[in-house]
């Protein structure tokens, strides 16, 4: 079984989802190869070479694909499909817009959001909002997957691979980029990050969130997540939803404030080591997974967690 | 411009499903179901197309159970022209369901098609994709904000860093994410309305599509549960507890 990887990158590192992606196309097959593609996406090849358990890289050396738009990187990938007994890629933004063209262009059906591989053709993945988890076995001669990256660890250095150079077709222009508005942030990635803070709808405000929740989020070295009811009401960039239709996170301590626990997040977070839930309503959802609750008023509890952390710190 | 809106019908997005105890799969005997919501959302986008002049038809397509009917009289209702209702019992899976309605649009020539981004049952996230790749056209996945501006469709998409606007040629595939609109209720006259507007309803067999599927389900469990732990009094125990279990 030779495994194709597609990787995410910005042309100085390869993403942590795709590390983490490399962990499951090891197990899915023996050989693993890992696409890179984009202009001046050089080092980052390099820097794939050396990544453990990969044999061989691909490098697609071409601004068609700087943006990583669905059609020309489908295209490409379907171009390599021969020889290739799986093709897989991180389940981001780009991996689920990218690998269903993918399955399409070969006639095959995509395994999504795997959580676990049971054997080169069977993988279990969640349905309802993670309420059930199917186990699936493909009959397809390809196998495109997308990789469900919370459960899997990232991948260390340790190889030495060739990188080869190659090209997709001639890209037919279906979609063009116009421009980015990134959110950036010096804080841990909020799908990588060891503790993640979170705030709800109870925040009631931009203002609000930001106040209470940054600088509880600094005390822990955090990522901050949100609700999508947060997100909405426009407390947090989309970035920060938390949930079935926005992050998959399972940090080793997950702090949800004036969260209720609707089905819909707990999807995102429920398989975080430690759970704590601070919220008003003794009788929230949030409390039948929490494993340390608090039923207070996060505009107190907030402000006091921040400031015991701090003082503990010192 | 004639705009394609594919629908599911999915249990309901407030029910909390159970899984069979042989493990056979989910039990969705005698729940309520609905419109898919993010198919809602993307009837809800075709209509305000229509509503600035954009758009001047909107056909809504339905491949499910005899019940699916009830989901498409529910759109029918927000507004939609007509409705299309290929009729099975299987539910094919996405690959199948791209390729009946890369078939529909062969017939009915459509300048967009709006799909939802993922349908809440299996979650699957691929059919707009999959319909876009065979059919040869532009997508733009997890719409935020549409526009039409001289032959393309210009969207807003929601990634992973933040925001990304894309162009696309027309005709183009569109999925949309929930924060694209906020949906509109069918008023009772409308509901009423809705019932003597034209429905079609091909059986599935009549498209002559080989539909059936590439992945074998062995078995559906529930996933590991957490049971509640304990409600503490203060911050400072909160904060005494995580310390001793070595968390911070
Ligand atoms: C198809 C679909 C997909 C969805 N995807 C997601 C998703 O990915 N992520 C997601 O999060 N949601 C998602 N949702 C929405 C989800 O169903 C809930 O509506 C949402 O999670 C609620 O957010 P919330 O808990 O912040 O708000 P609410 O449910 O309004 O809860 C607010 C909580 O704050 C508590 N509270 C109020 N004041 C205070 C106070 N002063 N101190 C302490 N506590 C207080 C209340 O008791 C309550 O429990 C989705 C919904 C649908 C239909
Ligand atoms: N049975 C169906 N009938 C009509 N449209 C569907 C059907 N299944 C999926 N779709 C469309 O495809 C989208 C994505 O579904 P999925 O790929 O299954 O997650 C949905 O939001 C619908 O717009």
């Amino acid at each position: 079984m030779t495994v194709l990887l597609l990787a995410e990158h910005d042309t100085a590192a390869i993403a942590d989802a795709t590390l983490r992606a490399l962990a499951a196309a090891r197990q899915i097959g023996s050989e693993v190869h890992v696409l890179v593609a984009g202009s001046g996406a050089g080092a980052v090849a390099d820097a794939a070479a050396r990544l453990d358990g990969v044999a061989r890289v691909l490098l697609a050396d071409s601004e068609n694909y700087d943006q990583m738009l669905a059609e020309p990187v489908a295209a490409l990938l379907a171009s390599l499909a021969d020889g290739y007994d799986a093709i897989v890629a991180a389940s981001t933004a780009v991996g689920k817009s990218v690998m269903p063209r993918v399955a399409a262009l070969l006639d095959v059906m995509q395994v999504s959001d795997v959580v676990a591989v049971d054997g080169p053709k069977t993988f279990k993945r969640p349905i309802y909002a993670g309420n059930a988890i199917q186990t699936v076995t493909s009959s397809d001669a390809t196998i495109v997957a997308t990789i469900r990256t919370a459960g899997f660890q990232a991948a260390g250095e340790g190889g030495s691979a060739v990188v080869e150079a190659v090209s997709g077709p001639e890209p037919a222009a279906l979609s063009e980029f116009v421009e980015n508005f990134t959110v950036t942030s010096d804080r841990p990635e909020l799908t990588s990050a060891r503790v993640v803070v979170s705030g709800g709808r109870a925040l009631g405000s931009a203002e609000a969130f930001e106040r209470l929740l940054t600088p509880l989020a600094d005390a822990l070295g955090a990522a901050i997540g949100a609700s999508r009811a947060a997100v909405d009401a426009g407390y947090a960039p989309n970035t920060c939803q938390v949930g079935q239709t926005g992050k998959i996170v399972a940090p080793d301590l997950y702090i949800a404030a004036g969260i209720s626990g609707a089905i819909q997040h707990l999807a995102g977070m429920k398989d975080a080591k430690v759970i704590v839930a601070i919220n008003s309503d003794a009788d929230a959802p949030i409390f039948q997974l929490a494993d340390f609750g608090l039923v207070a008023d996060i505009f107190t509890a907030l402000p006091e967690l921040t400031a015991a952390l701090e003082a503990r710190a010192r | 411009m004639k705009i394609i809106v594919p629908i599911k019908r999915v249990v309901d997005p407030s029910i909390r499903i159970s899984v069979k105890a042989d493990g056979s799969g989910v039990d969705t005997s005698n729940l309520k179901m609905s419109i898919n919501p993010f198919d809602e959302v993307a009837v809800e986008e075709a209509l305000r197309l229509r509503e600035v002049g954009t758009a001047s038809e909107i056909v809504v397509v339905s491949i499910g159970p005899a019940k699916a009917e009830e989901t498409l009289r529910h759109a029918l209702a927000m507004g939609p022209d007509r409705a299309l209702h290929i009729e099975t019992d299987e539910m094919p899976e996405p690959l199948g369901i791209a390729k009946l309605l890369r078939a529909v649009i062969a017939d009915e020539a459509p300048d967009l098609v709006i799909l939802g981004k993922q349908a809440i049952d299996d979650d699957s996230n691929q059919t707009g994709q999959m319909l876009a790749a065979l059919l040869g056209w532009g997508q733009a996945t997890f719409a935020s904000k549409l526009g039409i501006e001289g032959g393309n469709a210009v969207v807003t998409r929601e990634v992973d860093g933040g925001l990304q606007t894309i162009r696309v040629g027309l005709p183009a595939i569109v999925t949309t994410d929930l924060r694209l609109n906020t949906p509109r209720y069918a008023s009772l006259p409308n509901i009423m309305k809705a019932r003597k507007k034209p429905l079609d309803k091909r059986p599935l067999a009549a498209f002559g599509l080989d539909t059936r599927p590439r992945l074998t389900v062995l078995k559906t469990e529930a996933p590991v549960t957490r049971t509640a732990g304990v409600k503490l009094a203060s911050v400072t125990e909160l904060v005494e507890r995580l310390g001793r279990a070595g968390i911070i």
